[in-house]
């Protein structure tokens, strides 16, 4: 176990470095160069300009700008942003994450407690009527673009029936479209897998012998069938959070959200480096680590897949 | 079931003659399966009429999809025009005609790139192995860190957006589930008796990849594709709804949802349409891909 904890993380390790270099090469892809888009229509001189170089250190070869840049985001500086006047952006990324982490939280523990038991039961009750609706339902789900159904709901509860703020982070009501619209997508995702782990479970023989044995349908539902089938479906969760994320850009755009996903928006708008590469390489470092911590926790539980 | 498939499968190719025939009666064993499978009939037609739509857009469209028609602006849908004007009084019906275009040659042009990016570099790892598969394990892990749509947007603002941007990138960004699944059944494949006996033989690696090995991945290559075109359309309508996508006045559903936000008090009846269409299509690539899997994968089928 210790080695494949040691392998995975050194793996883990790469891959964020490898990231990193991704993100800084792709900001510089750019054309144009990022004084010009700083200055903008403001009228300066050369020595202005030079003066920006030098302090953003444009005038550099890039590797050298790409380890200044590492080296202090390893210390937990991401530099300041060019476009907004020289605020930090880690500051920036701070007053953000709390309204994305919220948001997110809210919405997969709905999406969950919804999801799951309904997923559980459609397998139980295969081809009834509930099943049926469940899979429709989640099958739609999954083909259904979240922003516009951030629309439609807006829409509706906000603009015809004024239920609903369109949009706002203040009010308890400002959380409910928001929230309700990013755990759809989830929910769709969940429903089909706890639906499918469960059948597959359902097949197994100690399910079988469980019934064979006299034990009840419930109990044997609850000692034998979730608790297995839960295993899968709750590791998956944590290869969920790149699609989770995705998602929270966009909801977040609709509706106005203070979150990380609308500051990423905003600055790619106005073309603000450091803090659209800043962003990219935080959220992709999340992916990375939960996705090593569903690894290291299914090879916990599950000692199978240590041996490879 | 499986494994007798597997065995048939792995003992067809010695008898050289049986093998072009036992192609062909596997292929129609396919289309048998899929066709059991109602939706994704339903799905296969939709798609069809949709490609006819595109193709034969001027034909069918009844008014330009650029033309402005201030006096007509935001009108609700009238007998004139079935799914009212938009913000600046263009015919809505026409400028989805005209989007068709769009999603279809992103879906499938993107598809096809990720594909072929995808299978070299998953078989090129899985069929090397050793350090190989180690460096190309490490890239695959590393695209597969992003959140596909912060990559997307990213890259779009940078290269500047445009149809053929919007296709590339998403091309170059999606394929690396592909790799994971060659990759993976390239592994176990690289074991069998046939390939040791090609390699004996003294076929050339590409040969023996594309020749001999490719051909028993391509159903889950197959239903993988299916499934994430309509991903896709959703990845490229988001894109497009976000200003990076397919610039406006050309017609694309994303961009239309987009313009249907900006005039979402005014003229809420833009916004709809599209998205409803958006979905129908997505639906449509998704249950020909659950028929697929039905048909072509059978470790897939419940």
């Amino acid at each position: 176990m210790l080695r494949y904890v040691a392998l995975r993380l050194l793996q883990g390790i790469l891959v964020i470095f490898l990231v990193s270099v991704a993100t800084f090469v792709i900001m510089h892809l750019a054309p144009g160069n990022p004084v010009d888009i700083m200055v903008g229509e403001a009228q300066v001189t050369q020595e202005q300009i030079d003066a920006i170089m030098r302090k953003w250190g444009f005038d550099r070869p890039l590797h050298e700008q790409y380890l200044t840049w590492l080296s202090n985001i390893v210390r937990g500086d991401f530099g300041q942003s060019v476009i907004r006047t020289g605020t930090p952006v880690s500051q920036m990324l701070q007053e953000a994450a709390p309204a994305t982490v919220q948001l997110n939280i809210l919405a997969l523990s709905l999406a969950v407690m919804i999801a799951i038991p309904a997923g559980i039961f459609a397998a139980t009750k295969r081809n009834s009527p509930f099943d049926f609706a469940t899979m429709i339902g989640s099958t739609l789900g999954v083909a259904l673009p979240n922003y516009w159904v951030g629309l439609m709901l807006i829409i509706l509860f906000s603009l015809n029936l004024g239920w609903l703020p369109p949009f706002g982070a203040t009010t308890w009501q400002g959380y409910v479209l928001p929230v309700a619209v990013l755990a759809l997508g989830e929910m769709a995702v969940l429903a089909r897998m706890s639906r499918g782990a469960t059948m597959e479970v359902l097949n197994q023989d100690y399910v079988t012998t469980a019934r064979a044995k006299g034990l009840t349908g419930r109990a044997v539902l609850v000692r034998h069938v979730v608790r297995n089938a839960l295993l899968p479906v709750v590791t998956m969760l944590g290869y969920r959070l790149a699609f989770v994320l995705s998602g929270t850009i966009v909801v977040e755009t609709i509706f106005a959200w203070p979150g990380i996903g609308r500051l990423f928006i905003d600055s790619v708008y106005r073309l603000d480096y450091q803090v659209v590469q800043a962003i990219v390489l935080v959220l992709s470092t999340l992916v990375v680590v939960g996705n090593l911590l569903t690894d290291l926790t299914y090879a916990y539980i599950d000692p199978r897949i240590r041996i490879r | 079931m499986a494994t007798r498939q597997q065995a048939l499968s792995t003992t067809a190719p010695l008898a050289l003659n049986a093998a072009g025939r036992d192609q062909t009666t596997r292929r129609s064993r396919g289309w048998r399966r899929f066709r059991r499978y109602r939706p994704g009939l339903v799905g296969l037609a939709f798609i069809g009429l949709l490609l006819l739509v595109a193709i034969f857009a001027p034909l069918i469209a009844p008014y330009s999809p650029t033309e402005v028609a201030t006096r007509l602006r935001g009108d609700p849908p009238s007998a004139a025009y079935v799914l009212g004007n938009d913000a600046v009084g263009r015919d809505i019906l026409s400028r989805l005609i005209y989007g068709t275009r769009v999603a279809l040659m992103v879906g499938l042009g993107a598809t096809a790139i990720a594909v072929t990016i995808g299978v070299t570099v998953g078989a090129t790892a899985g069929y090397f192995g050793g350090w190989v598969d180690a460096a190309l394990s490490r890239l695959v892990d590393t695209l597969m860190a992003f959140p596909t749509l912060a990559l997307l947007i990213t890259l779009a603002a940078v290269l500047g957006p445009s149809l053929i941007t919007v296709i590339v990138a998403i091309g170059t960004t999606v394929w690396a589930s592909y790799a994971r699944v060659v990759r993976a059944d390239m592994l176990s494949l690289r074991e069998r008796d046939y390939v040791l006996a090609a390699r004996a033989a003294g076929a050339r690696d590409g040969r023996i990849i594309f020749g001999h090995m490719l051909p028993n991945v391509l159903g889950p290559i197959v239903v993988l594709g299916s499934l994430s075109v309509g991903s896709i359309i959703i990845l490229e309508s988001a894109l497009s709804f976000l200003g990076l996508g397919i610039q406006p006045p050309n017609p694309s559903w994303g961009g239309m949802l987009s313009d249907g936000r900006a005039y979402i008090r005014q003229f809420p009846h833009i916004a709809v349409a599209p998205g409803v269409l958006i979905t129908v299509t997505v639906l449509a690539f998704n249950l020909i891909g659950d028929g697929l899997r039905d048909a072509l994968d059978p470790r897939q089928r419940e």
